[in-house]
């Protein structure tokens, strides 16, 4: 046997590999939520957001696993609204100690602290909460979907380039509303930009009918600014601001100009074949949290390639090594920052049909890292997990 | 200076300068990308002399061996379309497989081995009855396509899958992969044969692999002053005719880099065009031509003096370029 295989290296490294054999096996862990309503049916959430980017990502490694014999699968696990997510979690982790979770943030937090977690990878692909990046970090939790805080200091980059400095805020009531004009306040202050007005979106009309008389309305109110800032996260309001606003005023945040770790009008840097292999696969255009997706399984998939193991420990420790560099068709490599397990990525600034730009802008510079002008740098970020 | 004076000095100088100049004039094809058209440059005066209708989104281009004809990849007609060289007319189309990109011209004269970057496929095709002879399923997102120059190894580099594979020409079947730094774009063979470049544009660098052992001896990184390493993402390539010296496009850096192929030491760079992607020589190799995407241009370079001369407008995105001698 032992002469059988040396033969085989020695004819074909693939085919020895093919012999070697490694299972990779991946869960994707979701938490099903019961969306509020919004005033517009046109385009809700698709049922398998995320999910079809890591079926994506899972397609990308298994073509490469093909030619070094390694076995890529992936389970999708969905837990009901007000299910149990540590339970699910757990009886994930005695399949597999990689999982990629969608969910919000005490999902995440109670499923990170399982004992049968601790020397698991976890991958937050869905909650933008910046303090998971900062205090409430965990050490085998990283994030592939950029944080609040790095989109709004994308956006904010790219008003100060524009010389918008003078800025109105427009925020919903819900919490994710909450927590994005919270990275808006932040982002605005870190670039010496002022938001001069701020209103909370609290109408009952239906907008579809009302807009043209509301809007003008409220925000005549907010004085004069250069740019109308928008938190409405979970796209109920605020498609109806633009061309409404009493000063004829860019909208920018949730609607308008979005930052966002991924839009469908991303097309430079190859990004036009992975959008097509998405559209092929899902029947639909790839958003922010499918990017997130398959970003994570793609980490997983490259570090195991570049390894040769399974192991989440030495997949860890990989990741978060200067050697990790991932290929994320944004122009430049991404990799994790070591202070928090935040993916390092540039972030796209997309109207409904064009890329506008790419954050980081030129001009915004650091020490190290442009992309690390993006969110909470290593002194900004309060995590000590990592260390 | 009198007016015969005037007349007898600028026929001393055409005089002078004449010599420069080819008999013939040698032409480099450039593909627009975004235009489907090719520019068709006149070495001699370094103007754009001609522009040629093609499919949709030409990329990869080549000649055939006696130059009478051109293969063209039209990326989103799913085609190589087969030009006449002197005309400029389409004679006929390939079958190419899908959304082809990049592809080689097997030393035969007869095989195009061609990559599918939709599909994960290289596709051989045999130009004569332009039947597809061979389809070998690849990484995800070839482009990358080499032949070795006894026509032995066809390599196609996938950008996903971040791998050179090696295809051997008589069972058109792969025979080893081997793993190279992120997002592979360009392969070549030495002219001898005995090393395979291959650049990797997110990974920055070009490795090189023994041929006989498919095994990796040497990589190549790239430091441009003033630009962070992230941005510094080398495509297009190709080598002096002594194999002394490798002239290498580095993406958005908007510089080429010139790499001594002893010692894989980068001794100069060069400031080009943006967003720089793929090149050709002059006949005597004394002048480079490369492809500048962004800002839609071709810079000229002397090789000699490794200096920019000449910025040439081209049309938009022009990718591919070609020496028509």
């Amino acid at each position: 046997m032992r002469f059988l295989i040396t033969l085989l290296m020695a004819l074909c490294p693939a085919a020895f590999a093919a012999a070697a054999g490694l299972e990779v096996p991946v869960i994707y862990l979701k938490q099903q939520e019961q969306q509020p309503p919004t005033l517009s049916n046109l385009d809700p959430p698709p049922a398998d957001l995320g999910e079809t980017g890591a079926r994506l990502g899972l397609a990308d490694n298994r073509t490469t696993g093909s030619f070094l014999g390694h076995s890529y699968s992936l389970e999708a696990v969905a837990v009901p609204p007000g299910g149990d997510f540590a339970a699910a979690a757990r009886a994930a982790l005695t399949r597999s100690a990689l999982l990629i979770l969608d969910a919000p943030k005490p999902a995440l937090l109670a499923a990170a602290a399982l004992p049968e977690a601790q020397e698991a990878l976890l991958f937050n692909a869905a909650s933008p909460d910046t303090g998971l990046r900062s205090g409430d970090c965990r050490r085998n939790l990283l994030h592939t979907l950029p944080s609040d805080l790095m989109r709004s200091d994308a956006l904010m980059q790219f008003a100060l380039s524009r010389r918008w400095t003078g800025l109105a805020l427009i925020a919903g009531k819900h919490a994710q509303d909450q927590a994005f004009a919270g990275a808006l306040r932040q982002s605005a202050a870190k670039f010496g930009l002022e938001i001069t007005a701020e209103r909370t979106w609290d109408y009952g009309a239906d907008m579809r009918r009302n807009a043209a008389q509301e809007v003008p309305l409220m925000s005549q109110g907010l004085g004069r600014h250069d740019l109308l800032l928008v938190a409405d996260e979970l796209q109920d309001f605020a498609r109806y601001l633009p061309y409404n606003t009493w000063l004829p005023r860019p909208v920018a945040g949730s609607e308008g100009l979005v930052p966002a770790a991924w839009a469908p009008v991303v097309e430079q840097w190859g990004a036009a074949q992975l959008q097509s292999r998405f559209q092929e696969l899902a029947g639909r255009k790839m958003l922010a949290r499918d990017y997130a997706a398959w970003a994570a399984v793609r980490s997983i998939g490259e570090a195991v390639t570049r390894t040769g193991s399974a192991d989440a420990g030495v997949l860890r420790s990989y990741l978060l090594s200067d050697a990790f560099e991932l290929a994320g068709f944004k122009g430049r490599p991404l990799s994790y920052r070591s202070w928090n397990g935040q993916l390092r990525q540039p972030i796209p600034l997309a109207t409904p049909r064009a890329l506008a730009a790419q954050a980081p802008l030129p001009g915004f510079l650091h020490q190290h890292s442009e992309l690390d002008t993006l969110g909470l740098d290593a002194p900004e970020s309060r995590c000590g997990a990592f260390q | 200076m009198t007016h015969a004076a005037k007349s007898l000095a600028a026929l001393a100088l055409s005089a002078l300068l004449a010599p420069a100049a080819p008999l013939v004039a040698a032409e480099i094809w450039v593909t627009n990308e975004k235009d489907d058209t090719i520019s068709v440059i006149d070495i001699a005066t370094l103007e754009v002399v001609r522009t040629i209708a093609t499919g949709e989104r030409p990329r990869g281009i080549t000649f055939s061996k006696d130059f009478s004809r051109v293969y063209v990849c039209a990326s989103d007609s799913d085609t190589v379309q087969v030009l006449d060289a002197a005309t400029g007319k389409i004679l006929h189309d390939l079958p190419s497989g899908e959304d082809p990109e990049q592809f080689v011209l097997h030393p035969n004269d007869r095989h195009l081995y061609i990559a599918n970057e939709d599909d994960a496929v290289t596709t051989v095709v045999d130009t004569e009855t332009r039947k597809v002879v061979a389809q070998i399923n690849v990484g995800i997102e070839p482009e990358g396509m080499a032949v070795s120059p006894d026509g032995r190894i066809a390599i196609t580099t996938s950008e996903t899958t971040n791998m050179a594979h090696w295809i051997d020409t008589q069972t058109q079947q792969l025979f080893a992969n081997t793993l190279v730094d992120a997002r592979p774009r360009h392969a070549e063979f030495t002219a001898g044969g005995s090393a395979l470049w291959v650049s990797s544009e997110i990974g920055g660098t070009i490795t090189v692999f023994d041929t006989a052992t498919q095994a990796e001896t040497g990589k190549i990184t790239f430091d441009v002053k003033g630009v962070h390493p992230d941005r510094v993402q080398p495509v297009g390539f190709a080598f002096t005719e002594d194999e002394q010296t490798a002239f290498v496009a580095l993406g958005p850096s908007n510089h080429v880099a010139v790499v001594n192929t002893q010692t894989l030491e980068v001794e100069d760079y060069i400031l080009v065009g943006r967003r720089v992607w793929h090149m050709a020589f002059s006949p005597d190799k004394s002048l480079l031509f490369t492809t500048n995407g962004v800002s839609g241009d071709v810079t000229v370079i002397d090789t000699a003096k490794r200096q920019a001369l000449k910025s040439i407008k081209v049309g938009r995105f022009p990718w591919g370029a070609a020496l028509r001698p």
